[in-house]
Formats: C-alpha cells, sequence, structure tokens
C-alpha cells in the first residue's frame, strides 16, 4: 500500500520545516547574547545559573571564560524569530485543523492499521501536541505584555527565567527529534521519501 | 493537468486573501493596532505582534511582586554618561536636572526632579527584563507619565510621546497606550532609596509591559505628537534605527 501524504501535510510540512530553521538559527543567535540560564523569575549575572553553557556570548556583560565577543545578531533575529513564530502558529492551526477534519490523526497516528509503528506514532503525536505547544507556551512566558494579561504562561512553570529555561529544553527535543527524523527518512530511502513529502507520489517498491 | 476549476479556485482564493488582508490593514489602523511606521520584510510580524498584544493587553498590569522577591543587588547595565555636562549635574546632586515637555500641549513645562517627587507618586515592583535574556525584579517608584500629561494638556490628536536621554543616541516613544498606562512611570526612586546612576537616576521612564530596552535612562525630554515621522529617521527610536523593533512588548 502507498501511503500518500496529502497536499496539506505536505505542504505545512515545508513550511514547518523553512519555520523551524529559521526559528533554531535565530534562536541559538538570541541565546548567545546571554547562554547562562537560571529557574524562577529572575537571572542576571549577579545571580548564580542553573547551568552556563561554555560557549562564547555576542554581549560583553556575560562573563564566559572567552577572551572574544561574537557579532551581536539579535535585532533580526528577534524579528525573524517572532515573524516565524506568526508562520508556524498558522501552519499548525491548519494542520491541526485540516488533521482532525480529515481524520488524518486518527486514522495515521493513534491507529494500529496506519503506516507507522508505536514508537513512530507517540513521537509524532507528542511533538505535534506537546512539544510544539509547550514551544509557544514558553515563548509566550518570555513576553512581558503576554504576561501581562496570562500571568499563567509564566508561573505555570516558576516564572519567566524558567519559561526561558524550558523553552531551552524543549529545543534541544525539537532538534533531537529532527536528527531521528532525518536518519529514518535516509534508512527509508532519502530520495523517493523526500519525493513523496514533495509530490506525494511515491514508487510502490520502495514502500515497505 | 491544472484543470480549469483549480485555476479558478485559485485565483479566487489569491484575490480573497489580497482583498482580505487590505481590508483588516484598514480595520487595523483605525483601531490604533498598527505601530508606527515599520515596513520592510519583518512588517508582517511586527504588525501581528503589536496588533495582537495591544488587543489581548488593553486593560492588563505588568505582574506586581511581593518586597521579599526584590533582587538583591540588582543588576545595573551599561555604564552611565563620562561627559562633563552629565557629571556636573551629578555633583550638584541633579538638583539642575530638567524634564522638558513640549509638543502638542496647552501647557509646555520644565520640571525638577523635586517638582516631580511632590505630585502624586506611584510605587510598584515589577520585573525588568532585557531582550539579551536577564531580568531583575525592583521597587520603582515615581510619578505616572499619564499625570504629567494631564497637567501639560496633552493634545486629543496625541498618538504618541517621544522621550529623549540627555545621551543624545537614546531616545524612544511609546503609543498613548503605554503612555496613559497607570503603570508607565517617571521613576525617581528604587528600592526605597533614590535611583542610582547606574540604573538611569536621576529620572527613568518605566514602561513594564515592554522589554527593558524600552525603559530609557536619564531621560530630560518628553514631546507629545501625533506622528513619529519627524524624529530622527521617522522609526520612532533609537532602537528602530539599530534593526530592534520599535514595539517590544514580546
Amino acid at each position: 500500500m502507498a501511503a500518500r501524504h496529502s497536499g496539506i501535510v505536505r505542504g505545512t510540512h515545508w513550511v514547518t520545516t523553512l519555520c523551524f530553521l529559521a526559528l533554531l538559527v535565530t534562536g541559538v543567535e538570541i541565546l548567545i547574547s546571554h547562554p547562562r540560564f537560571y529557574w524562577g523569575e529572575t537571572g542576571n549575572v549577579l545571580m548564580p545559573p542553573l547551568f552556563t553553557l561554555p560557549i562564547p556570548a555576542s554581549r560583553g556583560s556575560v562573563p564566559t571564560g572567552y577572551s572574544f565577543v561574537l557579532k551581536d545578531q539579535n535585532s533580526w533575529s528577534r524579528s525573524l524569530h517572532f515573524q516565524s513564530a506568526w508562520l508556524l502558529l498558522f501552519t499548525g492551526l491548519a494542520y491541526t485543523l485540516s488533521g482532525l477534519a480529515t481524520r488524518h490523526f486518527r486514522k495515521n497516528m493513534l491507529s494500529t492499521a496506519g503506516p507507522y509503528n508505536p514508537a513512530q506514532r507517540r513521537t509524532y503525536l507528542f511533538v505535534v501536541f506537546a512539544l510544539f505547544p509547550l514551544m509557544f507556551w514558553t515563548g509566550l512566558g518570555m513576553s512581558p505584555a503576554f504576561v501581562s494579561a496570562f500571568p499563567a504562561a509564566a508561573t505555570l512553570f516558576g516564572g519567566q527565567q524558567s519559561a526561558r529555561t524550558v523553552h531551552f529544553f524543549a529545543t534541544v527535543l525539537l532538534v533531537a527529534f529532527l536528527l531521528g527524523h532525518i536518519i529514518m527518512v535516509y534508512r527509508a530511502g532519502f530520495v523517493s521519501r523526500t519525493r513523496a513529502m514533495i509530490t506525494g507520489r511515491a514508487p510502490a517498491k520502495e514502500d515497505t | 493537468m491544472t484543470s480549469r476549476r483549480k485555476l479558478i479556485t485559485t485565483g479566487l482564493a489569491a484575490a480573497t486573501g489580497t482583498s482580505g488582508l487590505a481590508l483588516a490593514a484598514r480595520l487595523a489602523g483605525q483601531h490604533g493596532l498598527l505601530p508606527p511606521p515599520c515596513g520592510g520584510f519583518f512588517a508582517p510580524g511586527e504588525v501581528l505582534t503589536y496588533g495582537a498584544q495591544r488587543l489581548l493587553t488593553r486593560h492588563s498590569l505588568a505582574r506586581e511582586f511581593d518586597r521579599s522577591q526584590i533582587s538583591q543587588p540588582s543588576y545595573a547595565n551599561g555604564r552611565p554618561p563620562q561627559d562633563e555636562a552629565f557629571l556636573r549635574l551629578k555633583a550638584g546632586g541633579f538638583t539642575e536636572w530638567r524634564l522638558m515637555i513640549d509638543g502638542l500641549v496647552a501647557r509646555p513645562a520644565s520640571y525638577s526632579v523635586a517638582d516631580l517627587r511632590a505630585m502624586p507618586s506611584r510605587s510598584q515592583i515589577t520585573h525588568l527584563a532585557c531582550e539579551e535574556g536577564w531580568s531583575f525584579i525592583a521597587e520603582w517608584t515615581g510619578v505616572p507619565l499619564s499625570h504629567v500629561l494631564e497637567l501639560a494638556g496633552a493634545a486629543p490628536q496625541a498618538r504618541y510621546v517621544v522621550y529623549r536621554s540627555i545621551q543624545p543616541r537614546w531616545w524612544d516613544s511609546v503609543d498613548m497606550a503605554d503612555a496613559l498606562h497607570p503603570q508607565t512611570l517617571i521613576t525617581y526612586g528604587m528600592n526605597g532609596g533614590e535611583l542610582p546612576v547606574g540604573h538611569g537616576g536621576p529620572l527613568r521612564l518605566r514602561v513594564p509591559r515592554q522589554l527593558g530596552y524600552k525603559s530609557v535612562k536619564f531621560i530630560t525630554h518628553l514631546t507629545v505628537t501625533d506622528s513619529v515621522k519627524s524624529f530622527g529617521k521617522g522609526m520612532g527610536s533609537f532602537a528602530a534605527e539599530r534593526g530592534y523593533s520599535w514595539y517590544n512588548g514580546i
């Protein structure tokens, strides 16, 4: 049986890919302006960090142990980060609503008769319904304006610095998922699987 | 392969989308949901963030904390001005410091720190977060900007308040939603004492629903205006001229 991806799944997959890469690169740029993490509401260089990444920083105000300061890229990184987040939000909503309407989740991700094994099903559902919402939640938990209207965005995790730290760990999990995903695509036939996600057609012989 | 029906549907969807966007932009403009001219590649994100946050935070107050949550010591970022004019004002205990207010006001004025201290005051324990990622909590004391605007008689067509620092490169502006917000303070006190120079003393504008760079230190000049076009490069703030967004509630 050739498992074909619907047009909406293919379209949202690639827009999500684009947004995720933009969010990752700009997220790293924002992070290196202060590569220290804290727990609770507040955190700064006068306070002991929860942990520090052993990398140089893009601002001279942070002690890193390195004798040089990287180029500061926060301005455009922040703008691109939030613009990509907006596009990802709309894409995610389109994907989720259409997935519910077409019973995509029920047929392909919840059912044992679908194309994926149990570990894949659990992982996809975790990424779609836990990790991505968590990224939005903790991202908004760092926004002073959003938190003024919805304090829970920060307080659920114990404060704005906690939200920032959880945002970082959720990113690590998403990057781990991306690597695992690419390895599995590679093992299943990189060209045919990628073509299937672009055109929706897959040669039957390479389907397992 | 492309059927005529598909082509027509796509065309209709594109037309609906475009006119929908144009209508949305007009409605947003009428309801004060558009930031000052930002343009360029990032305009869609800026407009969405500003519009959405203005809708969501219409009546919201920045969180206020318990006294026990005040950061000790509080981190002062950057170096205070080292020029002679500032040092002379500092040596004189800032008694000669003046805050001017002009523009679209009935009664332009110039206040000393003592004048501002004699006005109704407000104290609040709020979070100051920098766009770099660090933050601290402090108690800020000052006079609400809305009170000073009322004294000066801001005109009904006022849309922004431009505020300038004694450091010429630092200037910014807020819309009236933030200018009239009860927590937007011209602060002169911090944690029970005078506002330290490291934190922008003698006067710093605190805008607690936005990130730290909106809270400009060492302010000397407020201008009420209906457009930010004639200030600097017309982008509403020094930060915006450097590529940072004018609105930074996020």
